[in-house]
This record gives C-alpha cells, sequence and structure tokens, in this order.
C-alpha cells in the first residue's frame, strides 16, 4: 500500500485495475449490440455526467439541492434555442454557448441558495428551478410550450463540422458516433470531478460538509466555496443536458419540471452519495430501470417508488457503497 | 508587547452577562489560563475574541489592531486560533487530511482545484510532523471519528496548532478524559506551545493543571475578571479561594478534603 493510501477511499492500483477494463469494454460495446442499446447506455452516460455533477453538491458539500432540473433543461434549451433561432448544428457551440448560459445562471441561483442550508437550501433550489419551468411553459411564442423545440440529429455536426449525419444509416452512424462523443466527455467530466474532489478545494468542501463552524475556523470562506461548488456542480448537469438534446430529439418543459429533479437525486442515491462512482453506477442503473419498469407495466412510477423504499430500507449506501462493504468484508477475511 | 487586549467587553444574552466589562491585556509568548466557576463567561469570552460569538459593545486589538469587527476567516488569518471544549473535527476525514486542510488553508492552497492533494508533498510532510509533535502518528489513516476521546482532543489542538497561530485558545483541552491521558495531553500541549513561542489561553477546571502550566492565571466570576495573577498570588488570594473552592485558607488549593 503506497504511503498515502487513506482508508476512506480505495487506492490508485485498485482504481486503475477497474477501470481499464471497463473502459475497453465501453470502447468495443457497440459492436456487439444494437443501435436501441447503444443509444439507451449513451442516455445512461449523460445522467451520469448529471449525477456526477449533482453529487459535488450532496455527497462532497452535504447540500441537497431539489433543483438540478434546472441546469439539466438550461443545457437543453440553450442548444434547442441556437437550432431554433440561429439555425446552428455544431454540438461544440451548443455546448460553449449552453455552458455559459448554465454557469451564468447556476452562479445566479447558487448566490441565492448557499446563503441557506439543509431544508431551506433545498426549498429554495425547488423554487427557483419551477420558475424555469414555469416560464418555459408560459412563454410558448418562444419556447414552443408543451410542444417543445425540436432538435433534429440530420442537422447536428460532431468535431467541428467534420462529422455530419446525411444520407443511408444516417440515424445508425448517429447514434455510433454519438455514444463514442458523449463517452469520451463523459470520461473528461469523470476525470475532471476525480481532481476537484481530490484536490486541496475539494477537501475542503468535505471539510465544511463535516463540520462548517471548524471549517470557518482553519479560515475556509465556506459560503464562498459552497457557491463555487454550486457553479461546477450546475455546470456539469447543464452540459448533461446540451448532449442529452440531440439524442432525445426533442426538448419540453417536463426537463425543467421537478420530478427530473427527484430523478436525479435518485440516481445518486441508488448508487450511492458517499462513493464517487455511485452516481455513475446509480445513473446507469436507473436508466434501465426506468425503461423497462415504463416498458412493462403501466404502474411503472409504483414499481419506481417500491426500489426506492427498498433502497432506503435496505440499502442506505447505495449500490456501489453496499458492494464496497462486502469488498472490505471479503478482502479482511481473504 | 501586548498581542491582544480587550477593551470594556461585553457580551449579554437577555439578563444574564456572559461578558461584562472585561479589559483583559495578553502578552506575546504568555500562557495564560482562565478559570472560573461553570457559567463565569469564560468559554464566552473566548467565543467573542475568537468571532464566534459578535460582541455587543467594546474593543478588541490584537497585535494593535482593531479586530472588533473582523470576521472569523481574517481573524484566523491575522494569527488567532482555537480548539473546542466540545470536539470539533472532520470527522469522515482521516486524522491526515484534517491537519492537511489545516495547512492547506494557511497556505491559501485550498482554492486549488486541479491539483491532487496527496501530491503536495511538502504539506504532507509537515502534517506528519505534526502528527509526530502530537502522539498520534499511528491514528494517521484513521477516520477521526474512530479515534478515542484522549486522540480526537489532540487532533482538535493540533489543527489550530497546523495554523501557526500567533494566539491560541484552548477550551478545556482535557475535558472528558481520564486523569492519567490529562497530564500526557496537557505535556504534549505545553512542550509543542512553548517550543514554537505560541501565546496560549486557555480555559481549565482542574486546578493542578493550571498551577503547573501557566504564567498567569485569570479568575472570572459572572462574566467580570475577579483576579489575576501568578500561580502563587492566586493560590493564597483567599478571594478567589472562595469562589473555585467554597472554602479558603493558606492551603485551600493543596488540601484533600
Amino acid at each position: 500500500m503506497s504511503k498515502n493510501a487513506s482508508r476512506t477511499g480505495p487506492s490508485t492500483p485498485l482504481i486503475v485495475a477497474c477501470v481499464i477494463p471497463i473502459l475497453v469494454v465501453l470502447m468495443a460495446l457497440p459492436r456487439f449490440v444494437d443501435v436501441y442499446q447503444i443509444q439507451l447506455f449513451t442516455y445512461g452516460l449523460i445522467y451520469a455526467i448529471a449525477a456526477l455533477g449533482f453529487n459535488l453538491l450532496l455527497g462532497y458539500t452535504g447540500l441537497l439541492s431539489f433543483g438540478h432540473s434546472a441546469y439539466f433543461g438550461l443545457g437543453a434549451y440553450s442548444a434547442a434555442f441556437l437550432v431554433r433561432y440561429f439555425g446552428i448544428g455544431s454540438i461544440e457551440v451548443y455546448i460553449l454557448f449552453g455552458l455559459l448560459v448554465t454557469g451564468l445562471i447556476s452562479a445566479a441561483f447558487g448566490y441565492v441558495c448557499v446563503r441557506h442550508t439543509r431544508i431551506f437550501f433545498g426549498i429554495l433550489t425547488l423554487a427557483l428551478s419551477q420558475v424555469l419551468w414555469t416560464l418555459a411553459y408560459k412563454f410558448f411564442w418562444v419556447t414552443g410550450g408543451t410542444d417543445g423545440l425540436r432538435v433534429a440529429f440530420a442537422n447536428l455536426t460532431l468535431l467541428g463540422g467534420l462529422i455530419d449525419f446525411k444520407g443511408r444509416n444516417a440515424y445508425q452512424s448517429f447514434v455510433q458516433s454519438y455514444y463514442y462523443y458523449v463517452l469520451f466527455l463523459f470520461c473528461v467530466c469523470t476525470l475532471l470531478m476525480w481532481v476537484i474532489v481530490h484536490s486541496p478545494f475539494g477537501k475542503a468542501l468535505q471539510a465544511i460538509r463535516d463540520n462548517e463552524t471548524r471549517a470557518q475556523f482553519l479560515g475556509i470562506p465556506i459560503r464562498r466555496y459552497r457557491w463555487l461548488a454550486f457553479l461546477l456542480s450546475g455546470s456539469f448537469t447543464g452540459l448533461a443536458g446540451i448532449l442529452w438534446v440531440p439524442l432525445n430529439g426533442l426538448v419540453t418543459p417536463d426537463i425543467l419540471y421537478w420530478p427530473f429533479s427527484g430523478e436525479i437525486v435518485f440516481m445518486t442515491v441508488l448508487g450511492g452519495f458517499r462513493t464517487f462512482s455511485g452516481p455513475i453506477v446509480g445513473a446507469i442503473v436507473f436508466n434501465y430501470l426506468k425503461v423497462y419498469a415504463v416498458a412493462s407495466t403501466a404502474y411503472w412510477q409504483f414499481m419506481l417508488g417500491a426500489v426506492l423504499l427498498v433502497l432506503v430500507l435496505a440499502l442506505p449506501t447505495g449500490i456501489v457503497g453496499t458492494l464496497a462493504r462486502q469488498f472490505g468484508k471479503f478482502r479482511k477475511r481473504g | 508587547m501586548n498581542l491582544l487586549e480587550t477593551v470594556n467587553l461585553k457580551k449579554y444574552f437577555g439578563d444574564t452577562h456572559a461578558v461584562d466589562d472585561v479589559s483583559l491585556t495578553i502578552a506575546e509568548r504568555e500562557f495564560v489560563s482562565l478559570v472560573g466557576p461553570n457559567g463565569a463567561g469564560k468559554t464566552s469570552l473566548v467565543n467573542v475574541i475568537s468571532a464566534l460569538l459578535p460582541s455587543d459593545s467594546g474593543k478588541i486589538l490584537f497585535k494593535g489592531e482593531d479586530i472588533t469587527h473582523a470576521s472569523v476567516t481574517d481573524r484566523v488569518k491575522a494569527g488567532i486560533a482555537r480548539s473546542f471544549q466540545i470536539v470539533n473535527l472532520f470527522d469522515d476525514l482521516t486524522a491526515f487530511d484534517n491537519v492537511t486542510l489545516a495547512i492547506f488553508s494557511r497556505q491559501g492552497k485550498t482554492t486549488n482545484l486541479t491539483a491532487l492533494a496527496h501530491l503536495d508533498h511538502a504539506v504532507s510532510a509537515e502534517a506528519d510532523t505534526i502528527l509526530g509533535q502530537f502522539n498520534l502518528v499511528g491514528k494517521r489513516n484513521e477516520r477521526a471519528r474512530d479515534l478515542s476521546q484522549g486522540e480526537r482532543k489532540l487532533l482538535d489542538v493540533a489543527l489550530a496548532y497546523a495554523l501557526r497561530p500567533k494566539l491560541l485558545f484552548l477550551d478545556e483541552p482535557t475535558s472528558g478524559v481520564s486523569t492519567r491521558d490529562k497530564g500526557q495531553i496537557m505535556d504534549t500541549i505545553a512542550s509543542v506551545v512553548r517550543g514554537e513561542g505560541i501565546t496560549a489561553v486557555i480555559v481549565e477546571h482542574d486546578m493542578d493543571v493550571v498551577f503547573k502550566y501557566s504564567n498567569r492565571i485569570v479568575v472570572m466570576q459572572q462574566g467580570a475578571i475577579l483576579a489575576q495573577g501568578t500561580p502563587d498570588e492566586i493560590k493564597n488570594n483567599d478571594q478567589v479561594a472562595m469562589v473555585l473552592l467554597g472554602s479558603s485558607g493558606p492551603d485551600a488549593f493543596t488540601r484533600k478534603d
């Protein structure tokens, strides 16, 4: 074990040993599964980026946001506006503009929200996200109202116009290329988030989570750090929204509505918010769970509710938390 | 030169005069004990000086500068650090991470979010030295919540010390630990504080500890300063003995009855 290994996280060689095979499988995935499955998995990766961002606040800063649909929706609508009003098809432009918009709005919303903690923080984030939902819903002449805005893949270009999707088998090639595009950004986001939570700043956030009074008495300006965490969190989730919209082909106010914020919370808790990889696993599993629940029963909400209940009662540390504990026991015994 | 000076400092909670017109000076390199019966205002005074509580009136001067309205962060940066009566740690972080955080904060590195904390070898080495000074090397990778009460008390002081303060407040550093561990904890703290020339103000109930380690003792009662002086002067002060022990006489503090 290296000198700096700590009991609270897996060691670096273990992480590398886990990550490399997973990456190889993900790279090869389109060779083995059909277009529908690739598409489904791409959704999972996109939600994983959103949940990673969300968990910087919940797991690392100790703030439960109940309004992260706002930033996901802002990202999605920013891209859709570029299509609708400027006819722009470049995903890179969507990303730059969308991140600017989500960054600005999450900075503004965060400035208000981080003045409070606990339930008051949660309620404020919820209220502000509902303001955006109302705007998208009521200003239908700008936002398309409940009809939403279309973002057709046929006009989309990747890598500054190098890749476009015209001609035969266009949809298939879009899904395949887009999968790799999202996978790449997912890896970048995961690496970036991993560095953030292991940086001195990330440690300071965890200190604020554990004991804000003491953090203050170490000279850490807690409100400013919470604000910065909020901004980063919103931007990650915003990026997920930007990537989501070409795949979905359409954005409607549903994506800004509070149940979607709840789904982001659900994913994160499902995977385990006290672990780094929990939100990633949770998002991918949740995506499958929801798709199959919707396909197999009219009472899919009931089914998801039951899963949530079991989760909270039986696996409060989530999938990854529980697995990590079992693995720890196994290692001790072995 | 006076490091800290309070001028007519007041803090009232309704009818309770927690800090009542306290004018106190602390000189550099002093080891001062604040004593008094429960509710005398010792912790309140420390809380006001360290900015956990705002004062109602009066002034606080640190190194000659008025810091009465400075924020906690600014006071920490100026060189005032404290530990807590009820241990205040980052329970889910390791002992090592607790200490490194204090060092990162002191060096202004907590704004850095693009470098890995554990690759900063200078900070790691300093953290290990500090853990060594406080006899916590063996607990380096234990989470703070898994440490014993005595170890938690030491880690709490180590965090404040890692800020390299000019003035260190220690609020009952030995409360809730066994008599045997008390001596060890105080020896550790005293050797570090004296060795580094830090000015220390300690709130303490155990008069044996107070007499053994302090240069000067300040006795508080009902929010005000009742008496102050060297350990010998306080030992022979009948008024103090009455307040602290309920009896007086030449050997009041040493009599075991």
